[in-house]
């Protein structure tokens, strides 16, 4: 294992593979070509090139030199150094006549390395931090990124075949052909190396472990707080300067306490849904649009949900119609959204106690009752009927058939 | 939030005074609710701990104890776990900001007659204060949606007991008209029902939803997990 310089680290910002030529560039002060065409030389000598490569990967920290993401990487840039080296591979492979035993044995101990690579980053958290914020890609990443538990012993298992396979190899490699005896004594005896390796890690493998558990609760804690935080910081502070501002004003102090609410609640007690993809989002979204327009209370109870389209958003269109006719001319401050999914139909009810009109004498100028709402489910195939008596309120029932899908599905409510 | 026709709240020809306990941990909220209910009710005592709320409920027996969900030591469900077998004769009534299905179901399952948020209305409150002292259910719209969802008719799932874990078509009539903001009256007028039969309904409705074992009930949580 090669010790690791005290400031030499891997660059996250100009890295093509894991930044090792770019981290070396910068430490000695030289163009990160020549490192690149350096390894790529090396290649010849026995694959030395790539044992190299993967020994730096292996000690040598990463260090982020900016906070943001670092630039994609071009992997065409590669192309040109592959290149170089498959050159110096031929050309060695054509003047020395073969690649050899020598350089059987260069990968072997490649590999040796790298697996101790694999195991020596498992005990020391810092790093296998770094490693795990390096990694973008993803089969990479089932390698060293520092995810859970299952893939840090997959990695150590890993890591301990590849040392394994090395030792196995160098010995069958060095012991006459027939001799199964020395193979076999290899084997155990890499077997004892890695349990012995194993014993001697344990212990410092839990003490990761767990660091490594309280570090991630810790983080998980400090962004929940940063993002309440920020949440009061940014919505209910505000809101509360401005219901101090507008203290004389009744309508503006209920609607900003109203909205405010609103958002506090289904940031509380609600999972995000889309309100263009599921219905009861969008009647919530509608309902808290009229509250907010016309400084009403929309009382809403969905039962079920499903997916909304074409038929389903025509009907929250004319229930948002209804809501916006009860807010407008009910002259009351609270109107009742009730919804149902059900397997054959969804229903929806949108009441007031107020006012009230004679549903025969509506005018034709009307077009809020007559084309958005009764023309709108019935071109959707739907239905849509309007009980009123003039002081008692109103109630506009919208009912659309919804033959063959699947029934009601489980949701949160607000 | 409980669409009561507030002749309720007005009709003042009541025999006493009904006595009231409030349990919250916030004092501007039992400060303001003991003045919007000085009308209506007599406010007994105000608790602001489980510790407290239980202590002196027992000395003072209120007719209704108003509860909060949400208390720093165990919320309103452990003031009803340690009162329900000592004092069956005081009814509870939740009264909450909390929206949370689970919240809500559990106040009823462990014993509460109904539950109504703290956006509510003086005179509603009131109303629904005096509905609970006689022994009737409290359910607002909300509440009625949450209950639909619970018993919600799920096919492939295995109903143990009948007369316990499925409502019948009338007390989900009901519960669909609750939902829409009709009052007692409006319900019976609309289901050529008597207001007793339809309190009848809303009471059997509440009965199933504390006795049930039903599998939907038990994983309503984990179903509806909340954020």
């Amino acid at each position: 294992m090669p010790t690791e310089p005290p400031r030499l680290y891997r660059s996250r910002d100009h890295r093509m593979v894991a930044g090792v030529a770019s981290g070396i560039a910068e430490h000695l002060g030289i163009s990160v070509v020549r490192v690149r065409v350096a390894f790529a030389v090396l290649l010849g000598l026995s694959g030395l090139g790539v044992l190299l490569y993967a020994a730096f990967w292996a000690v040598v920290p990463l260090r982020s030199d900016t906070a943001e993401t670092p630039p994609p990487r071009d992997f065409f840039q590669l192309l040109p150094f592959v290149a170089i080296g498959l050159g110096m591979i031929m050309v060695q492979a054509l003047v020395f006549d073969s690649i050899g035993v020598a350089s059987t044995a260069g990968w072997l101990v490649a590999i040796i390395a790298v697996g101790a690579g694999v195991i020596w980053h498992q005990s020391t958290p810092g790093r296998r931090q770094q490693w795990s914020e390096s990694m973008s890609v993803p089969w990479l990443g089932a390698v060293v990124e520092e995810s859970d538990r299952r893939a840090f012993v997959l990695r150590f298992i890993g890591g301990g075949v590849l040392v394994a396979v090395g030792i196995i190899g160098v010995v069958a490699v060095y012991s006459p052909q027939d001799n199964f005896d020395a193979v076999l004594n290899g084997v155990i005896f890499a077997l004892v190396g890695l349990a012995g390796v194993g014993v001697v890690a344990a212990p410092a493998l839990w003490r990761t472990f767990n660091q490594l558990r309280a570090e991630r609760e810790g983080r998980i804690r400090e962004q929940e707080r940063a993002e309440l935080a920020a949440m009061v910081h940014d919505q209910v502070l505000h809101t509360l300067a401005l219901i101090l501002r507008n203290a004389h004003d009744v309508k503006t102090v209920q609607r900003l306490a109203r909205g405010q609410e609103r958002s506090l609640r289904n940031w509380l007690y609600k999972p995000t849904a889309s309100p263009t993809e599921r219905l009861a989002a969008a009647l919530e979204q509608a309902a808290a649009e009229v509250e907010d327009t016309y400084a009403v209370t929309v009382e809403t109870v969905v039962v079920g949900d499903r997916e909304t389209d074409e038929r389903v958003g025509a009907l929250i269109a004319a229930a948002r119609e209804a809501l916006v006719n009860a807010a407008r001319h009910a002259k009351v401050q609270t109107v009742s959204l009730y919804a149902e999914v059900e397997p054959e139909q969804i229903s929806v009810f949108v009441r007031d106690r107020g006012a009230g009109f004679d549903p025969t004498t509506v005018e034709d100028h009307r077009h809020g009752v007559r084309g958005s709402i009764i023309g709108r489910m019935d071109r959707h195939g739907g239905r849509a009927e309007i009980r009123s008596e003039p002081g008692s309120g109103t109630e506009v029932r919208l009912t659309l058939p919804t033959p063959g899908t699947a029934g009601r599905t489980g949701k949160d409510h607000d | 939030m409980t669409d009561q026709p507030s002749e309720a709240a007005i009709n003042v020809d009541i025999p006493r005074q009904l006595r009231v306990f409030l349990v919250d941990d916030h004092a501007m909220f039992r400060a303001g609710v003991r003045a919007e209910l000085g009308a209506h009710v007599e406010v007994v005592g105000e608790a602001s701990s489980v510790v407290e709320a239980v202590t002196r409920i027992a000395a003072l027996e209120p007719d209704v104890v108003l509860l909060d969900v949400h208390m720093p030591d165990g919320g309103g469900r452990a003031v009803l776990e340690a009162m329900r077998r000592s004092h069956p004769q005081v009814r509870f009534l939740a009264l909450s900001v909390s929206d949370a299905a689970d919240d809500v179901i559990g106040l009823i399952r462990a014993g509460a007659r109904g539950y109504v948020t703290k956006t509510i209305s003086p005179d509603e409150l009131a109303a629904a204060i005096r509905r609970v002292a006689d022994g009737d259910a409290v359910f607002s719209p909300r509440l009625a949606g949450f209950v639909l969802d619970a018993f919600a008719a799920r096919p492939d799932t295995p109903v143990a007991d009948p007369e316990l874990d499925q409502l019948t078509n009338r007390e989900r009539e009901v519960l669909r008209l609750l939902a829409r903001g009709y009052a007692y009256k409006e319900i019976a007028k609309e289901l050529y029902i008597s207001i007793k039969t339809v309190e009848t309904h809303v009471s059997n409705v509440l009965r199933k939803l504390q006795m049930s074992n039903r599998y939907e009930l038990s994983r309503w949580a984990a179903d509806r997990r909340l954020v």
